[in-house]
């Protein structure tokens, strides 16, 4: 078990250099100038100004050090905590702005990951060998998982909120109230909470329910499933049996799929003008925010590494296999 | 492919409902622009007008015909995940053949390379790559999804190789002193193309809903039109709250339909492939 673990650890700890590296990497060896893009956006004509503004840029980047100078400042940066000024809010750090909007992003995600996964993989596991079943519901399970989320967000958003008026379509509160701790501004959350976290539910949960489907009709093939059928066993307990071997594949699935369900949060919140992080990166590119938009990837990246720890830690729990130092499917 | 699995595809449900809904498409992505003649961004018609003989799927706000737009946006939509799509594919392959098929410190080394890009959030890299891109291009936005998105299928055809390298005709083929290169392309890769094929298919879908995506945030190819630009638009000037159904409506289905086929036909493939799976 020490063994599954230091790879893990060794492999996020990596992932987070190369993240990092990247990051600081992008700016200076890209082609395009992220300095004179600033300068074009600021929109001053004078060049004494302009001069001063190449200067005053140049320097925030670092890029008159020697690189590996640059290199190293970056990094003494980030344990700092500094990830830079933001450009959009000039001048909150881009910390801050980032540690803002995080409660709503993760408001969105971890219910709807945590949900569409247990729902999905229920029902999946429900409709897998029934016939009127597989034949309506998986049709649908394939069409939910190939919707593009923002689309989906955007259907929700116009049917449930602009037409049907049910659910209000933009931000995270109304605009007439302040962040506190009132009942009036909980009900105002939770009412413009519902339409982002539906859409992101229903992608994902289409995506669980196909792939147990898939998992437990080959856990029903199996040996022990037959020699339980012909002992005499009841069709309920030989299913709970091939449950729980399927769920394992699932979990590693969501490992899988963490990358793809953030991203699907980005771009929802985009749609509801929900103000989490996808929110921030939206600003960042239109006001050519650079610092912002890299503070988020690296928070992102974190994040998902977490997420892909706290998996790992469960599959343990799950998989007597890997306790037990016999390998297993994760190891 | 063989005789007997011909039999079976031709006689697949899934598969055929799914290429009897891709074929169309393509054919209108193909031949379709030359039905729209002319920029598909040019200001044509009178604006916010609903779908109609003159315009087919509308106008957008600025008088924009939509269903030019969205037949030059189906053709990109194939392009991205074609090129972005066999990109990843071929990374995959050769990080996949050359890991299983070595083992021992390569493999290390190389599982180590995937699992890290693996946990690295695709979408997030992309986000800076293409925001410090000054022009961007459907061609270099397919090469960089390409080189984001390999790992899992390098990590599936990894297993598969593992299972056949250690098969009496590999080690016929070693034994007579075949080069390495060309076991993996003579002997392993013949006997797994059908998994290769559906891998491609999946990252192909993959493709194609990461540029929808990225098109969508506002990171789309400078010029020209894709789907995912329609939505960004639709999105940005309100079409939502001016009830332009036939603006965002279209776009997003085109992504959908053609993403789903491709899976669908993806199980039917597996069941033409997979006697087990097979109903008969």
């Amino acid at each position: 078990m020490r063994r599954y673990f230091g790879r893990k650890l060794l492999v996020y700890g990596l992932t987070f250099l190369v993240a990092v590296t990247v990051n600081w990497m992008i700016p200076r060896f890209m082609p395009g100038d992220p300095v004179q893009s600033m300068i074009a956006r600021a929109n001053v004509s004078q060049p004494a100004a302009v001069e001063a503004m190449r200067a005053h840029y140049t320097s925030l980047f670092g890029f008159d050090l020697p690189l590996w100078k640059q290199y190293a400042n970056f990094w003494a940066a980030l344990f700092r905590g500094d990830l830079g000024i933001s450009v959009w809010l000039f001048p909150t750090p881009v910390t801050d702005v980032i540690v803002r909007a995080v409660p709503y992003t993760l408001a969105l995600l971890v219910p709807a990951i945590l949900l569409s996964w247990w729902a999905g993989n229920r029902f999946g596991a429900f409709a897998a060998r029934r016939r009127w079943l597989e034949n309506t519901a998986l049709p649908v399970g394939y069409v939910l998982t190939a919707t593009p989320y923002m689309w989906l967000a955007i259907l929700m958003a116009w049917g449930l909120g602009v037409v049907a008026g049910i659910f209000p379509v933009a931000g995270g509160y109304g605009f007439a109230l302040r962040p506190g701790w009132s009942a009036e501004f909980l009900g105002s959350l939770a009412l413009h909470w519902v339409l982002p976290f539906l859409s992101l539910f229903l992608v994902a949960f289409g995506g669980w329910a196909i792939g147990m489907r898939n998992m437990i009709i080959y856990e029903l093939e199996a040996d022990y499933a037959n020699y339980l059928a012909a002992l005499g066993a009841p069709r309920r307990l030989i299913r709970r049996y091939a449950f729980r071997n399927a769920v394992l594949p699932q979990i590693t699935g969501l490992a899988l799929q963490l990358g793809v369900l953030v991203a699907g949060a980005l771009v929802t919140e985009i749609v509801f003008s929900y103000p989490g992080l996808g929110h921030l990166i939206l600003q960042a590119i239109q006001n050519q925010d650079f610092f912002l938009l890299q503070g988020t990837f690296l928070f992102i990246v974190v994040g998902v590494l977490i997420a892909n720890f706290v998996i790992d830690v469960v599959y343990v729990l799950v998989d007597p296999r890997i306790r037990t130092g016999m390998g297993g499917e994760a190891a | 492919m063989n005789r007997e699995a011909l039999h079976f595809a031709v006689r697949n449900g899934k598969l055929l409902v799914g290429l009897a809904v891709l074929l169309p498409l393509l054919a209108l992505a193909l031949l379709g622009p030359a039905l729209a003649e002319g920029d598909p961004n040019a200001y044509v018609g009178t604006p916010a007008q609903a779908p109609s003989g003159e315009y087919w799927f509308g106008t957008t706000m600025f008088g924009q015909d939509v269903f030019a737009q969205f037949v030059y946006g189906l053709r990109v939509t194939f392009l991205v995940g074609l090129l972005g799509g066999g990109l990843a594919a071929l990374i995959g392959m050769a990080v996949g053949f050359t890991a299983g098929y070595r083992g021992g410190l390569v493999d290390e080394v190389l599982n180590m390379l995937t699992n890290i890009v693996l946990v690295l959030p695709a979408l997030a890299v992309l986000l800076v790559v293409n925001a410090y891109l000054g022009v961007r291009s459907v061609s270099v936005q397919a090469l960089f999804i390409g080189l984001t998105s390999w790992p899992w299928a390098a990590r599936a055809i990894r297993a598969q190789t593992f299972s056949l390298r250690s098969r009496d005709f590999v080690d016929l083929a070693r034994l007579s002193g075949v080069r390495t290169w060309k076991i993996i392309t003579r002997e392993i890769a013949p006997n797994m193309s059908s998994y290769l094929f559906m891998t491609f298919i999946l990252l192909f879908g993959g493709s194609v809903l990461i540029a929808a995506s990225l098109d969508f945030i506002g990171l789309g190819p400078t010029q020209g039109v894709s789907l995912g630009l329609m939505l960004n638009n639709a999105a940005r000037w309100s079409a939502l709250h001016l009830g332009m159904w036939w603006w965002f409506i279209p776009p997003g289905a085109g992504i959908t339909v053609i993403v789903g086929a491709l899976y669908v036909m993806n199980v039917g493939l597996d069941e033409v492939f997979n006697p087990r799976l097979r109903e008969l």
